[in-house]
This record gives structure tokens, sequence and C-alpha cells, in this order.
């Protein structure tokens, strides 16, 4: 069998020096930057700006040379784990390869250099291309509009809450609560605080999924909608997903879908037929947007027909359908949102157009746009194939893990699972005092990314496990021979204070949280 | 079958069998067969590469705006961005990492983004900076969430100098908040805030927890922070400014007049105009406010052996923690721009940053000199001092001399009416709304453009 890719042991990270600060590299007088000939006269400060609003000295910054500059932010980056460097199955966040192409892609002038501001009559490229996404993300969702302006997942929540409220209030209902899962993510509970309604926390069942009784008993006209991510986060498919959408429904409410786990299903079932009228995708983990050591993501929102007069506007819409067009929104009259002018005869045509009753603006313009053409790439390469391919493997490599692991760590939910698996160490915990925390450091020692730990917070000791459909046979052998000697190291003389030392291979070591929260140093001027 | 998945068929076929799986379709045995989509997604077969990229391509040819020399900004702007700093902001280190949730290999992303805060907190005049949010709207929306909570009170009065496009958020979301938005209309092209403490704006409105104002407005113009400190003092209200962080390296910092929140807008840190996106949403705060602080925190800490280190910090606030009572639901920022924007500051330095705010004062002066010497077009905020960017009043309605500049060769600027509506807003009347054009002026324009850009414009208007 060849080596394992995704094992990134072999990393030169050089040194155990810490990096100085580009304010330690600093040398009054030193620069890097020039800036281009203008000839435009040179006014003096004093001549431009009235004294009161003038700076009495410039800003400090860092003063160093580009040769310092490169070598600064190369070094760092040596410090620094990605997907390029190896395996990364950080359960919920669907750490897949970004292709190259994409950058290729994001950095074309055609799509880079563009203003958001520019007439539609120049931007026919940019809005064809959000449509032909627009269309794409409706076919995998089974849904029939979508707003491409939020600008990451907890964006599209709070969109989607809003969606929800406009829709409620149209129909003159006050409904103040929303249904979550003991196992949403912690951004589903914020968003609903943030949309003006209160939580109502659903428990899991003994399978890991909603409990319907639960449920049933939750539901009534006061509560405007149920929050889902499925399969849910605990990698499980909601298998009574129809029922749920019956019950809810019934009394009024409405679905949304967390699309943080949309890549299990793709092309398998769609949140429409399941009976969701709100889904929310994660271009950066499903579409394989890179992350960007943070963001930045993009999370579209695609709603069922009743929604989508309510869409954030303007949006970008095919022209010369007329009245009652697919899209459902009149044509802008004012500057963006102006009817494109005539192009050449022939040509598809694209303008803005703001829905009849839209919740209004979620974005300074029009969304995370570059991170739309990056995955409108992935997308074409793959096509409803490929997609369908790409949830295969990523199944496939989870439940793979999932068998061959069980022997060494609990498995709660011992059953098929989706795309990604919770694992357990808790009786490792009980057996040798080593904690999913522990495990995870000496995994880093192992040269892969730990997986995601303590979340789902419905299990003791998690461990998620989201190898992603773009590692190998190989990695995922090494990945799980490197679990299994955790473990069996764990249980041998000395094992407890191993899994402690560990990470000891990395540029630090654990690093002191709790002084970091006690004595704030947020940044280089609050050093003591 | 063209993808990027490593499996052999041979390797699929064993690790079903490793499952006792006969086939991929009961990978799927959870979902109900009712619900399986029949025959496959509704969309094309997969393409190669090569001919999805000559796709891709075709959409960027099918743009113009690209090809035009910009004078547009309402807080995007063509800066400089140098080959050094989209090669180091470009690193696939940065690009393709995830959130810093394991600070031992994340120390790359970590110090550069605590880099990031220590600049931008420099920058707004106080002690702390997050480590980014969406964009400048995001930043505001955040910053009034903040703001309501600590003084307990739901009326934010807000200067109609804000970018319109930032208040249209913030009027969004208060529908779920419940803040009471109250507009503070221009005058002259500034604030006109209420004369007197206790007066009100607008009917029955209460006295206001948040006081928001731009500085340099969206107009371009440069409000008077004193007395928007004072009136916040006089109602026991946070102040807000929204500020435009390269103005910010000539201007006096809102910190010093007593900010207790500055947003904005980072695009202009070494980040393409990207048709309006990842931007950067800028936010700091005062140390009194930083436990209700929305989103990331990096701080310095140190590690087993005592060497120092960073770190994700105060994380009680955030979501994943405190969930429904977290001060934001904000997860995924932007960290790969407030990356960009330190290595961006890190070539333009302090002497480099002062030069570029500098010049785009003088190109804008430059141009506002020239261009009131074309028959009708008059300055739309008269004498009021403009830094970076500056209204015009035109003949002919904006979009109109818009697109006749576009034929050529300029992005001539923002129709305002593309920003307020066509009924305009606090800030410009209807009129003045159909007829105004916002342009913008930076360090890159040379004066050759600039006389053509006049050239052009006296063109357009005439016709």
């Amino acid at each position: 069998m060849s080596a394992a890719g995704g094992r990134a042991l072999s990393a030169p990270l050089m040194g155990r020096d810490g990096e100085p600060t580009l304010f330690e590299l600093s040398e009054p007088g030193r620069s890097s930057w020039q800036l281009r000939t203008t000839g435009v006269p040179d006014w003096s400060e004093d001549e431009l700006i009235p004294s009161g609003h003038r700076r009495t000295g410039p800003v400090p910054l860092a003063e160093v040379s580009e040769r310092d500059l490169v070598a600064h932010f190369t070094r760092l980056s040596h410090r620094q784990f990605s997907v390029d460097l190896g395996a990364y199955p950080l359960g919920s966040c669907t750490m897949k390869y970004n292709p190259k192409v994409c950058d290729t892609v994001a950095a074309l002038p055609g799509l880079a250099g563009v203003h958001p501001a520019a007439p539609a009559s120049t931007v026919q490229g940019w809005l064809a291309l959000v449509v032909e996404l627009e269309e794409a993300l409706c076919a995998v969702t089974g849904m029939a509009a979508a707003t491409f302006q939020p600008a990451a997942g907890a964006a599209g929540e709070l969109t989607g809450l809003l969606l929800m409220r406009a829709y409620h209030e149209s129909r003159r209902e006050t409904r103040r609560r929303v249904l979550i899962p003991d196992s949403a993510h912690g951004t589903n509970p914020a968003s609903v605080t943030l949309g003006g309604f209160q939580v109502t926390t659903v428990p899991s069942d003994a399978r890991g999924c909603v409990d319907m009784e639960a449920l049933r008993a939750a539901l009534d006209t006061d509560v405007a909608g149920i929050m889902l991510t499925n399969p849910n986060t605990l990698g499980l498919f909601e298998e009574d997903i129809a029922a749920i959408a019956d019950a809810v429904h019934e009394v009024g409410g409405l679905l949304y879908y967390d699309g943080a786990n949309l890549n299990a299903i793709l092309g398998v079932v769609r949140p429409g037929d399941m009976g969701f009228d709100i889904v929310h995708l994660n271009l950066h983990k499903t579409f394989a947007t890179p992350h960007g050591g943070g963001g930045p993501g993009a999370g579209p929102v695609a709603v069922s027909e009743r929604l989508v007069d309510f869409l954030p506007g303007p949006r970008p819409v095919r022209l010369g359908t007329g009245e009652g067009s697919p899209e459902g929104g009149r044509p802008d009259g004012a500057g963006e949102g102006r009817p494109a002018h005539a192009g050449p005869p022939g040509a598809a045509r694209y303008g803005w157009a703001t829905p009849a009753r839209s919740i209004g603006r979620v974005h300074s313009w029009h969304g995370n746009a570059l991170v739309l053409a990056r995955a409108l790439t992935y997308i074409r390469v793959h096509g409803g194939d490929g997609l369908r391919r790409v949830a295969e493997r990523a199944v496939l490599n989870a439940n793979w893990l999932r068998v061959r692991l069980a022997g060494s760590y609990d498995v709660p939910f011992d059953r098929p699972c989706m795309h990604e698996v919770v694992l357990a160490a808790a009786s490792l915990k009980r057996r040798t005092g080593v904690r999913a925390l522990d495990v995870a450091k000496r995994l880093l020692e192992e040269g892969f990314h730990a997986p995601t730990v303590y979340f789902p917070l419905v299990v003791d000791e998690a461990l998620m496990v989201e190898p992603t459909e773009t590692e190998s046979l190989q990695t995922l052998e090494a990945l799980a021979t490197a679990f299994e000697r955790i473990a069996a190291e764990a249980d041998e003389e000395g094992g407890l204070e191993a899994a402690h030392a560990a990470p000891r291979t990395t540029p630090v070591g654990r690093v002191d949280e709790a002084r970091a929260a006690r004595t704030l140093v947020p940044t280089y001027d609050a050093r003591p | 079958m063209a993808d990027y998945l490593p499996h052999t068929e041979t390797e699929v076929g064993a690790m079903l069998a490793f499952l006792g799986l006969g086939s991929a379709e009961e990978l799927f045995a959870a979902v109900p067969a009712a619900l399986r989509l029949a025959g496959g997604l509704a969309m094309a077969p997969g393409e190669p590469e090569p001919d999805v990229l000559a796709h891709m391509e075709s959409l960027a040819d099918a743009n113009r705006a690209h090809r035009l020399v910009c004078f547009a900004g309402a807080g995007a702007y063509d800066h400089e961005v140098p080959p050094v700093v989209r090669a180091l902001a470009g690193r696939s280190e940065f690009v393709t990492a995830y959130t810093p949730y394991q600070p031992e290999v994340a120390q790359g992303v970590l110090q550069a983004v605590f880099e990031f805060q220590t600049m931008a907190a420099r920058l707004a005049g106080l002690p702390v900076a997050n480590a980014s949010l969406y964009d400048g709207a995001s930043a505001l929306v955040e910053a009034v969430n903040l703001g309501t909570t600590a003084a307990g009170r739901q009326t934010v009065w807000v200067s109609a100098g804000v970018h319109p496009h930032w208040r249209h958020c913030l009027a969004t979301f208060s529908r779920g908040s419940g803040h009471q938005v109250v507009e503070v209309p221009l005058e002259g092209g500034v604030t006109r805030w209420p004369d007197e403490p206790g007066e009100p704006v607008g009917p029955g409105a209460e006295p206001p927890g948040v006081l928001v104002v731009g500085y340099p407005n969206y107009l371009g113009c440069l409000e008077d922070l004193d007395a928007a400190r004072r009136l916040a003092d006089a109602h026991g209200a946070l102040m807000v400014v929204a500020a435009d962080p390269v103005a910010a390296g000539i201007l006096r910092s809102p910190g010093d007049a007593g900010a207790d929140v500055v947003v904005g807008e980072g695009q202009p840190f070494g980040t393409a105009l990207g048709f309006g996106g990842p931007y950067l949403g800028l936010f700091c705060c005062t140390l009194a406010q930083v436990r209700r602080l929305p989103g990331r925190l990096v701080g310095e800490t140190v590690d087993v052996q005592g060497r120092r280190a960073y770190v994700t910090t105060l994380r009680a606030r955030e979501q994943d923690i405190r969930r429904e009572r977290a001060t934001s639901n904000v997860c995924t920022n932007q960290t790969l721009m407030a990356v960009t924007a330190a290595v961006q500051l890190g070539w333009l330095g302090t002497a480099g940053l002062a030069e570029v705010a500098l010049r785009c004062a003088r190109g804008t002066r430059y141009l506002r000199e020239a261009v009131v010497a074309v028959d009708g077009v008059e300055l739309l905020t008269g004498d009021a001092p403009v830094v970076r960017e500056l209204a015009l009043r035109t003949p002919v309605p904006a979009a109109t001399v818009v697109e006749r500049m576009a034929t050529e060769g300029y992005l001539a600027g923002v129709a305002l009416d593309a920003l307020t509506g066509a009924d305009g807003d606090g800030s410009v009347t209807a009129d003045d709304a159909a007829h105004g054009l916002l342009v913008a002026v930076t360090e890159r324009r040379t004066r050759a453009e600039l006389d053509g850009y006049v050239a052009a414009l006296d063109k357009a208007v005439r016709s």
C-alpha cells in the first residue's frame, strides 16, 4: 500500500524559537512601500485638512523592509497547519481539499477587479455568474431561489430567521419561539436571539435524533419554526424528518435547514424534498472554498416558493422575461438596481431586482462574491454526478473510520453514520485519565490536525471526526493507526503523563488559555 | 470522471466490503427511500478543469467595469495592492487553514491576527480590536448591538452621513433586535444634530442609547466629533464612529475624540474590489466594552514552557459556549482579509499609510478644483472640507453620466440614488440623489487620468 498523503510529519518546522512580532522587527526610517508616480501637485497636509481634524502625528505602524516583511509572514505561515499540509479531520468543518483552479478563478482581473457599485451594463459577467450559481444551488437543495448576501453560515441563519419573521408577520401572526435540538451548533441559538425569538431546546432521544415525543409537546401556534441540521451534528440522518416536517407545518411553523452538513447528502436527498422551507449553505464547507484561517466563508440562503418575495435585495436576475418572471421581483429603478442597458443582440442580459416584500439588505454589497466564483468553479468541475460521488466518498470514509476505531474508542451511537462520526474518549478517560483534549493534542504529534472536541455537547468527551471525501484510504489507515496508538499508549505505564505533555513537536506546547483571559493582552501595546 | 477524489474503484470496493455493504447506495440506508432523489441532480455532468476555467474566463470577460479607470468608492476603493502583499496573503498555509481551534498548530494565523488587531487599534485610537467581522455594515450592526446592551436603551441615533447600505442593514437587523433607529439628517454635508440635548429627533423619539456618526461621512465630509461626543454624554449614550481607515492616516483618531466603538470597512488594506466581497469589517472598542465584544479576539499568553504564544481569548462571550446569550452569533469571520490587512499595513508602514492618505487628499483636491470648471457641475456639499471622496451635482442624472463615461473608459463614480434609492434619504433629497455623483480619488489616480476624467465629464454632461 502506498504512503499516506495526509500525514504531515515531514513538514520542516524550523527551530524552536518564536517569531518576533512585526513591531519588534521595525527600525525607524526603514520602509518597503512604493507608490506610482502621479504628477498630482504635492499640497501639504496643512493646505488640505482643517487643523482641528488633523492627526498630531502619523499612526505608528511597523517600519520594515520588503525582505523582512516577506521573511516574517513566510515564517508565520510555517507555524500554521492547513489542508494543503495534511489531513484536517475537524468535525463539522468539512475541511476538504480546496482545488487550486479556484484560486486562479478568484484572481481573474475580470472578477477581482470589478467595483461592486459599477452599473449593471458593465458587470454582466458577474450577474450571470451569480444567477448560474443560484440555479445550481437550487438544484442541489430543491429550493426556488437564493440570496447570496450572507457572508457566512451564521449570517445566513440570521437572514433565514428574519425571513421567517417576515413571513409570519405577512400573515398577521406573532410567533415567539424557535425550536432547536440540543445537539445544534451554537450559532443556531445565538441567531435565534438576534432574530428576536426565544429558544426552545428539544432533547435528543437514545438514537441521537430529535425526540419526537418532546418535539410534539413543544409544538404550538407560538412556534415560528425549527432549525435542524440533517445529518445532525452527531453525523446521523434524522430518519423521522418527514414526520418532523409534517408536525411543524401542521402548527404553521417553518423548517430551517442548517447546511453545515450538506456534504453528506449531495445528490442523495434534497432539503426541499425533506420539507424544509429555508436552507443556508456553507460554501466554505460543502463547495470547497478555502476557509482562510477563520473566514471568509459564504452563507447563501435558498428558500421555497412561498418565501421568495421576502428575500434580501437587490438580487441578480435574468431580465427580459417580463411580468411574472420566475425570479419574482420587480426590476429596481435606481443605480445597481437599474435594469441593464441593451447589450449586443442575442446576449443574455442580467440586472438587479428587489423582491416585493424584501426584508432588506444584509450585506454592504452583494455578499462574498469571489467565494461564489470559486464555488461555481467547483460545482462545474464535479457536475451532478460528481457531487453525488462527493457525498458517497465522504460517507464511505467516515463509516470506515467508525468501524475501524470502534475497538479503541467509544462510539456513542453505533450505527451507520453519514459524513462524520462522533467518537468519545469517556471510557478511555475513566480507565486512564486521558481525555478527549489529550487525544487531540497527541494527534497533532502524529502529524494530523485534531478532530473537533467536546462537541456536540450531548456527548461526554466527544471526538468529532470528519475525514471528508478527499482523504485517501492510505491517509485513513494512518489516521486510524495514530488514533489506536494514542489509546494503546494511554494504557501504558506513564501514559497519562505523556498525553498531558502533548504536543511536544509543534511550534508551541499547550498554551495557557486561562492566563490569556485573566491578563488580557489583545494588542502588542498592551503587553506588560 | 473529473474530480479531486483519491479513491480507486478497487479501494471503494474493499472499503464497502469492510463495512459489509454491497453498494454505495447502501451507505444511505438511513435516508427514507421515499425522500431519495431519483435520477440524480438536475445538473450538467462534470467537466474537466480546463473547460471550466475557460467558462469562468468567459464570464470574467463579459464584465467591463475592471477595464475602466476607477473613480468609484463608497466604501470600496481601488488602492495599490503590491505583488508582495498578494504573494504573502495568498500563501496556502493562511488560505487553507480553519479557525484556530488548536493554537499549537495555528500560531501563524493567530500571530498575524494579533498584529492586525494591534494596527487596527492604533488606527482607531482605541485599545482593543477584534479579529474581524464580515464587512463595514456588519461591524456597524454589531456596534449598535453592543452599544444598546451597554446603555440599556434601544434607541439609536444614526447620522444620515453613515453609508446608506450600512443603514439599510441596520434597519434589516433591527427588526429582529428591536432597536429603534432614528436617522439624523445632514445639512450642508454634515449631520444636523439637535441644537439642545433634550430636543427630540423625530416625533416621540426616546433619548438615544447609541449615537452613530461617520468620519468622514459617506459624502466625504468631516463631521464634528466633539459635538457628537458632547451630545452622547448629554444622553449617557455610547458613541460609535464609522471611520474610513485610510483617511484615518491623516485625520484625528476617533478614539482621541472619545469614541466608544470605531467600525469601518477594511477593504482598502490589500483586498480586491471583488464585486463587493469578501471584505473586512473593522471593529475596535474601549477596554470597558471588551466583554461585550462580538466575534473572535486573539490574545497573547505563554505555553507550558513559558514561550510567548497566542490564542483566541475571552471565549465565554462567543456563540459556541454562551449559545442564546452570546454577544453575537458570528463564528466564521474574515480572518484571511485581516491577515491581508496586516501584510498591507506592514508594507505601508508608518510613513506609507500617511502618504497614501495624503495622496488621496491631494487627488481629491485636484479633482475638486478642476471639476467646478465643467459647465453645470457643482459641489453637492458646497464648501465643506472633503478628504478622499466628494459628491458632485451633475446637470443630467448621475446614472446617465456613469453610463456615458463608461463608454469613454471611466468608472465615473457612484450615482447617489444607487445608494439611497430613488427617494433619497436624510442625506440627500430625491433630486440630489438623482443628480448626485460620488467620486473617489485614490493614490493610484494620475494627473493624466484626472484631466481625462474632467474632459470626459464635460462631454457627458453636455449631450
